[in-house]
């Protein structure tokens, strides 16, 4: 089977590009058509409820969701009873990190975490802080990696959960779960991690990796939205959780609920694709994302790369050009589908925390843009997003006092400004 | 968020985009905002020494599409005014015009400002006292 699914290429401008062009891909993904395929029956013909013992409508749904099961649970290590269905990675964050923390309560009530996680990891553990758990925040160096010995200093003998996530959305970077999997495991402390854009994209193995709970999205890798996964780990150790959803006892008393059986067919579906395909195409994706960056960089000076380059999701690259602002570039290119850490395209106005975590400064997160290359994506749509790109930050730059200080050998720097920033 | 067709307009035609000569008496020029903020307007006016009159006026931005549209429109604005006319423009007016949503209004208030600062400037420059102007952008 090809890796690479036909998408319907109906081609509408000059350049031999089907227009808009997506290159949103850590925001969702397009639903693989082979996906969706699978997932058709179990809403027309085997619509059964999978809880459904006593008949065949059941039956049939039920090997349905086992198959997915199965199928995840190769991509990512693990055996089929320690997947558990969510209604995504939402879901799964919430899960983990407040199913544990109440478990182990007695234990310890101390988490660690990061700067720059997902909000369903920091407004959980937010949360938890108000009921009493103490949570540290470690910082990210330049390079948006976690230092293993701030982990180390970090932890202590209250602390009963760590939660890293494997890649970051905004910038790709890839954390080093199996050396802090391993450093947990020697502490007697568990680690959970938000796995969303990783698991499909790069190698992730629970047990390589040493992690105790993963986080999984369907719509982060070419499945259907609404639905996801937990890896729970039932061997060395045995984790344990409090259920946050009550009312039935799915999922081995984990998770109740209705099991959304065409999302979770697709899920499966989408997994068994990765597995199949998945190292060929991240070298497909390097290639692309690669291409795009060199003809982004030879044609303009003062563009920078945010967070590690070698440690990073092969589709992803987010770059600040300096002296001109995120939204206004968007706009000129508004037939490519991409996002901005600027403060203006956000709906609190806040410019992104992740890109603030890196210490860049705020005028660079203002002046990014972050491209996340997929499956679906060609290179004649790259060259077409880069021409683009260089042409409307070009313009830009025409129109920026920034640029033209910047040209007169103004230290931006030393400027003192008329507004004072407001306090964040 | 879609944009609104005034803003697309003036994004994609700009006017006035350039720069005066900031060492002439006859130019003012308002450098208001901050990088931090993501929002850096720069806007000058050259005002005729005898009338009072602006007779031209250039504007450069960092900032996102409806702050360049409301300093592009500030500059076709003030154009032809005099200084004290000029004066009265208000950030309601922009919003008015190019129909900023409400989370946008800080770009227009941001336009009025480069014009009250870019007018102070020339002012100045004349040894006239300054009325209420924003402050302006010091070089270090």
């Amino acid at each position: 089977m090809s890796i690479t699914a036909i998408a319907p290429e109906e081609v509408n401008v000059s350049k031999g590009v089907k227009l808009p062009i997506y290159m949103d891909n850590h925001a969702t993904t397009r639903t693989d058509p082979r996906v969706l395929e699978e997932m058709l029956p179990y809403f027309t013909e085997n619509f059964g409820n999978a809880a459904s013992r006593n008949h065949e409508f059941g039956w049939v749904a039920e090997q349905a969701v086992e198959q997915a099961r199965e199928r995840i649970a190769k991509l990512i290590g693990a055996t089929s009873k320690e997947v558990i269905f969510t209604s995504g990675a939402t879901e799964s964050d919430n899960l983990a990190i407040k199913g544990v923390a109440e478990m182990y309560r007695e234990k310890g009530n101390h988490i660690i975490t990061q700067a720059t996680e997902h909000k369903a990891v920091l407004d959980t553990c937010k949360r938890l802080e108000k009921y009493g758990y103490r949570v540290t925040y470690l910082p990210v160096q330049k390079d948006g990696r976690i230092d293993l010995d701030d982990l180390k200093r970090a932890m202590d003998d209250k602390t009963i959960l760590v939660t890293l996530m494997t890649a970051n959305n905004e910038i790709g970077v890839l954390q080093p779960i199996r050396e802090i999997g391993a450093l947990c495991h020697e502490r007697g402390v568990l680690f959970h991690t938000d796995a969303v854009q990783a698991v499909g994209k790069v190698p992730f193995n629970v047990i390589q990796d040493n992690v105790d709970l993963a986080s999984i999205s369907a719509h982060k890798f070419y499945g259907p939205k609404g639905v996801g996964a937990l890896y729970v780990r039932r061997k060395n150790p045995r984790v344990q959780l409090v259920a946050q959803i009550d009312g039935g006892g799915h999922e081995r008393g984990m998770r109740s609920g209705t099991l959304n059986v065409p999302g979770i067919v697709g899920l499966g579906k989408a997994a068994a694709l990765a597995s199949e395909g998945m190292v060929e195409e991240a070298k497909q994706l390097a290639g692309l994302r690669d291409r795009l960056k060199d003809k982004i960089m030879g044609e303009l000076d003062e563009v920078y790369i945010n967070g590690s380059w070698e440690h990073r999701l092969p589709g992803n690259l987010n770059i600040s050009f300096a002296y001109v602002e995120g939204e206004s570039l968007l706009m000129g290119i508004n037939d490519i589908a991409v996002s901005s850490g600027s403060a203006c395209t956000s709906a609190t106005l806040e410019p992104s925390y992740v890109l603030k975590a890196l210490g860049a400064g705020d005028d660079l997160a203002h002046s990014s843009i972050r491209f996340g290359i997929g499956r679906f994506n060609t290179e004649v749509e790259v060259d077409y997003v880069a021409e683009r790109v260089v042409d409307t930050v070009k313009r830009l730059r025409e129109l920026s006092p920034l640029y033209e200080m910047a040209k007169e050998g103004i230290d931006l720097t030393k400027v003192q400004w008329a507004a004072e920033p407001s306090a964040h | 968020m879609a944009y609104s067709d005034k803003v697309l307009d003036h994004y994609t035609h700009p006017r006035n985009v350039g720069s005066l000569d900031k060492n002439s008496a006859e130019v003012g020029t308002g450098l208001v905002g901050a990088p931090e903020c993501g929002d850096v307007m720069k806007l000058q006016i050259k005002v005729n020494p005898a009338t009072n009159v602006i007779e031209d006026a250039k504007f450069k931005t960092f900032g996102c599409g409806s702050a360049i549209a409301s300093s592009s429109l500030a500059t076709e604005w003030v154009k032809g005014k005099t200084v004290d006319e000029a004066l009265t423009i208000k950030n309601t007016d922009i919003v008015k015009e190019l129909s900023l949503p409400p989370v946008k209004i800080h770009c227009s208030v941001l336009a009025e400002d480069a014009i009250r600062a870019a007018i102070g400037d020339w002012k100045k420059k004349q040894g006239q006292p300054q009325t209420e102007t924003a402050t302006v952008a010091q070089q270090a």
